[in-house]
């Protein structure tokens, strides 16, 4: 799917990137944890969070996510937006839950960037 | 651009609105060498973790970025607690982060393994109440 039509598809905003709304995206990861963006997002892949601080776009701009999905109306402060437009990662914003936002997806094509996480059993924090 | 390079960043502790900074700066720097995209992503992912860590537990500490022919040097030195139980915090999910940098969204105790994960070879050197040292060598 195109951005363009993620936007369409989720009643999504576009709050940054309205000239990058033709880059298609066929992989997601969805995290409030961006330890685990970090660890297991993939290139090309569309972040899906609810966080709003700077770093998700630092993060993005890292792994080379192709954008960012805010869900639960989140609306990010402006300074994330300014470093959305100086990395060129565009930034859109729906109203969805993290759950519905990603099952609507889901339906429509996108699948995980990584469908399950090989190593350990568990991972038990300590 | 030369083929090689040594660059210094300085990074303070506590300073979590700067997270990432020097890791994109990192990232724009070898993106101007012919290293091919994932080797970069690598290199700026374990740049990133390396980060957060010194802003997390350090005081301040400085990354020293390295390019030569075949290699990415990868160094992160710190003045801080250092860690007591280096294999300990090398597991998944082992983490002593507090609730602000919880926050944020980091501390899943993902990061020394991660940057392990993205290196060729990585070695990393503390000592309590003096500091720790990273050594994160990638091939080009």
């Amino acid at each position: 799917m195109t951005l363009r039509e993620i936007a369409d598809l989720l009643d999504a905003t576009v709050l940054m990137g309205k000239n990058h709304l033709d880059i298609e995206v066929q992989t997601a990861f969805a995290a409030d944890l961006m330890s685990d963006v970090l660890a297991f997002a993939k290139p090309g892949s569309i972040m899906i969070t609810g966080l709003t601080n700077p770093q998700i776009v630092r993060i993005a701009s890292i792994v080379d996510n192709s954008a960012i999905l805010l869900v639960r109306g989140k609306i990010p402060p402006e300074d994330t937006l300014h470093l959305a437009e100086e990395l060129e990662i565009p930034v859109l914003s729906t109203r969805y839950i993290l759950f519905e936002t990603s099952g609507r997806l889901y339906a429509n094509g996108i699948v995980g960037c990584v469908r399950k996480i090989e190593g350990p059993e568990s991972v038990v924090p300590l | 651009m030369s083929e090689t390079c040594e660059i210094s960043f300085p990074i303070e502790g506590d300073r979590f609105e700067d997270a990432g900074k020097v890791s994109v700066e990192v990232k724009k720097i070898l993106k101007t060498f012919d290293i091919p995209n994932d080797i970069l992503r690598r290199a700026a992912i374990a740049t990133y973790e390396s980060e957060i860590n010194v802003i997390s537990y350090a005081i301040r500490g400085t990354v020293n970025l390295r390019v030569t022919d075949d290699r990415i040097l990868i160094d992160v030195e710190d003045i801080g607690p250092g860690i007591s139980d280096i294999e300990q915090a090398m597991q998944q999910g082992y983490s002593t982060a507090n609730d602000r940098i919880r926050e944020m969204g980091f501390g899943a105790g993902m990061g020394l393994f991660n940057i392990k994960n993205c290196s060729d070879t990585f070695e990393i050197l503390s000592e309590e109440w003096k500091g720790t040292h990273l050594k994160i060598v990638i091939n080009r």
